[in-house]
């Protein structure tokens, strides 16, 4: 089922979280809300979850699949909302929290017991935990109440799938198995799925279309590498992967925004067109040798990635002066201030 | 103790720096033998002699002559006020201070902060000045008797008086205890059952609940038993009828002013063994309703 949100404003108080966002989620589709805190991306996905509702008077609407939704409450949307920090009901074992949404609907809904027994194990197989359908959720790890979780939330059969930082609370390996795990999966059911992150290697590995925001807006919307390789405003281009930003060297005294591996290093005497450095620091790590220098006429340091070849070839020291030089598109490529 | 063990094998152990390890193992305050024994003789001074003494001087009369003075009409009459109205009180307490622990935790209303600290007035004020105070009100003639009275409802010198007094000392116990779980409480659990489709009916009573149940148990138990002990407020309002409204601590009172301290202690033995009694009760609820809750988890 697609989504549709548009023109979303929200206000806390004096405080705007959202401001005039447009955002459209293609079905079956796995696309993730990037932006540091206090983006509005948490917000956001509230709003298209029915936890939190746009201002009245900004005009903004949700809908799914072309039916308008903005005022249903999330228990009637038929989404399925994962807690960051899994939000699990603690008195109840696995089986009960599973079962919670389908034992909560109108009885002539309702399953009957084998049935609903039976869909628990279908799920609890599904993220892997079956067997432990008699425990507590304090007798789990964080990982497998992260997928309690999930099921929880599957076993009203969302139409959607919505996720508020799934791996935020998980130590690093375990993040990026389930994250993979989650991309397996998400395919698999092909349920149309939002997730927010303020990580943006989760969101640039893991998701069809990147949403970047900050400041309330919607920075931009692209697939990973269109994010990565021609962001559309100086915020994405900082936000995402490193970059080196260069004062007054642009058309109009603009900055530029060049990331290390797309700037090379030559002799210093070498080509007229190089602007000349001095090395600060150097760190060869694999392949690639990183280096830090102060540019001639900027304060802020320049870092560079070169090969460890070059770097041996040109036995660069700290404290050589050396040439840069970049492609002339990859100063087009930069955005101009907003 | 755990430190403790790992003290002592820290010493047995041919260690390179002893001196720096069981420095190190050493809590952060020091004297756990001073402390131990001033808890020691504090609890036999302040509890375990005075509770003894109430058995002790028991034992000086015969089983029959106790079995007399604990179970004459009168004396039973006391239990089954003191008791009956104290539950009714506790329940009633259990159920109106969840409403003001859930006001207070939820929402944010002008002079919260002032309704907050109304609640531990029952706590600080003296319990005669209470019973006075409840005494001119709720009597045929007091501002709030004047509406009772007409109905047939007689809101003093009867039992009604003395569940009014309970009711009113208990109030701060129920609240104090509820308030804290509540404000830990994660909102996000009851997003979690709405989401599911849950209504706020389902979600209360299903996810809500179950997490309050330890801390309102404690809540009720900590009136309940202060109610059953309340002396000073309950005196004033309740006319104190042998047989209808004479409370149990009244007639242990009686007791000593004929200088009776036999019957008196007597009657008092049974109110020590159903407040312990009561304790586990109350003890064995809560860990029943944690350990179906796992409550930290």
């Amino acid at each position: 089922m697609s989504i549709t949100a548009s023109n979303i404003n929200k206000t806390f108080g004096d405080y705007r979280a959202l401001i005039d966002v447009n955002l459209e989620v293609p079905e079956g589709k796995l696309v993730s809300l990037l932006g540091p805190s206090g983006s509005g991306k948490t917000t956001l996905l509230r709003i298209l979850a029915g936890l939190e509702f746009p201002d009245d008077d900004g005009g903004g609407s949700v809908s799914f699949h072309g039916v308008d939704v903005t005022r249903t409450t999330a228990g009637k949307r038929g989404v399925g909302f994962v807690f960051q920090h899994y939000a699990l009901f603690r008195h109840m074992t696995v089986e009960n929290n599973v079962s919670f949404g389908l034992r909560a609907k109108p009885a002539r809904q309702r399953p009957d017991k084998a049935a609903i027994k039976a869909r628990v194990r279908e799920l609890l197989q599904l993220v892997q935990l079956d067997g432990l359908q008699q425990r507590y959720p304090s007798e789990l790890s964080g990982g497998q109440r992260q997928r309690v979780a999930l099921a929880r939330a599957l076993a009203v059969e969302p139409k959607v799938l919505l996720l508020d930082e799934p791996f935020g609370a998980l130590d690093a390996r375990v993040r990026k198995d389930l994250r993979w795990w989650l991309r397996k999966f998400q395919e698999e059911i092909g349920i149309t799925t939002v997730f927010v992150t303020h990580d943006q290697e989760e969101a640039l590995e893991l998701a069809d279309s990147v949403v970047v925001m900050n400041n309330a807006r919607i920075e931009q919307v692209g697939d990973p590498q269109t994010v990565y390789d021609r962001p559309a405003s100086p915020f994405v281009y900082e936000f995402l992967g490193d970059v080196n930003r260069i004062d007054g060297l642009g058309p109009a005294g603009v900055p530029l925004y060049i990331r290390p591996h797309e700037i090379r290093l030559c002799f210093a005497a070498e080509a007229p067109v190089a602007r000349s450095a001095r090395v600060l620091h150097l760190f060869a790590a694999g392949p690639t040798a990183r280096v830090t220098l102060k540019l001639d006429g900027s304060d802020r340091p320049l870092t560079v990635d070169a090969t460890r070849e070059q770097v041996d070839d040109m036995a660069l020291q700290p404290g050589d002066v050396v040439g840069v030089q970049w492609p002339g598109q990859i100063e087009r490529a930069a955005p101009p201030v907003s | 103790m755990n430190s403790e063990a790992a003290n002592q094998r820290t010493q047995a152990a041919p260690d390179p720096k002893p001196d720096k390890a069981r420095r190190l193992s050493r809590r952060v305050i020091p004297g756990f033998g001073l402390s131990m024994g001033i808890t020691i003789t504090w609890l036999t001074l302040m509890v375990l002699i005075p509770l003894a003494a109430v058995f002790i001087r028991t034992s000086g009369m015969g089983w029959e002559e106790f079995w007399r003075a604990v179970t004459s009409r009168q004396v039973v009459a006391s239990y089954k006020v003191t008791f009956g109205v104290s539950l009714l009180a506790a329940m009633t307490n259990a159920v109106f201070g969840f409403i003001v622990a859930w006001i207070l935790t939820r929402y944010r209303f002008p002079m919260r902060k002032l309704v907050d600290a109304l609640v531990d007035l029952p706590f600080a004020l003296p319990t005669a000045v209470a019973g006075l105070a409840l005494t001119a009100l709720y009597a045929e003639t007091g501002w709030l008797g004047q509406l009772f009275y007409p109905l047939g409802i007689e809101t003093a010198y009867s039992r009604t008086g003395i569940f009014i007094a309970l009711t009113f000392i208990g109030l701060p116990f129920v609240v104090r205890t509820v308030q804290p779980v509540l404000e830990d409480f994660d909102r996000e659990v009851e997003e979690a059952a709405a989401s599911l489709g849950a209504g706020r009916l389902r979600t209360f009573v299903s996810v809500v609940l179950p997490a309050l149940v330890p801390a309102l148990l404690t809540g009720f138990a900590l009136a309940f038993a202060r109610a059953v002990g309340e002396y000073g407020s309950v005196i004033f309002i309740s006319g104190n009828m042998p047989m209808r409204t004479e409370i149990t601590p009244l007639v242990i009172v009686k007791h000593l002013e004929n200088y009776n301290y036999p019957h008196a202690t007597a009657v008092a033995c049974v109110m020590l063994v159903a407040s312990f009694a009561m304790l586990l009760v109350v003890n064995l609820l809560q860990r029943w309703s944690e350990s179906i809750g796992q409550a930290r988890g």
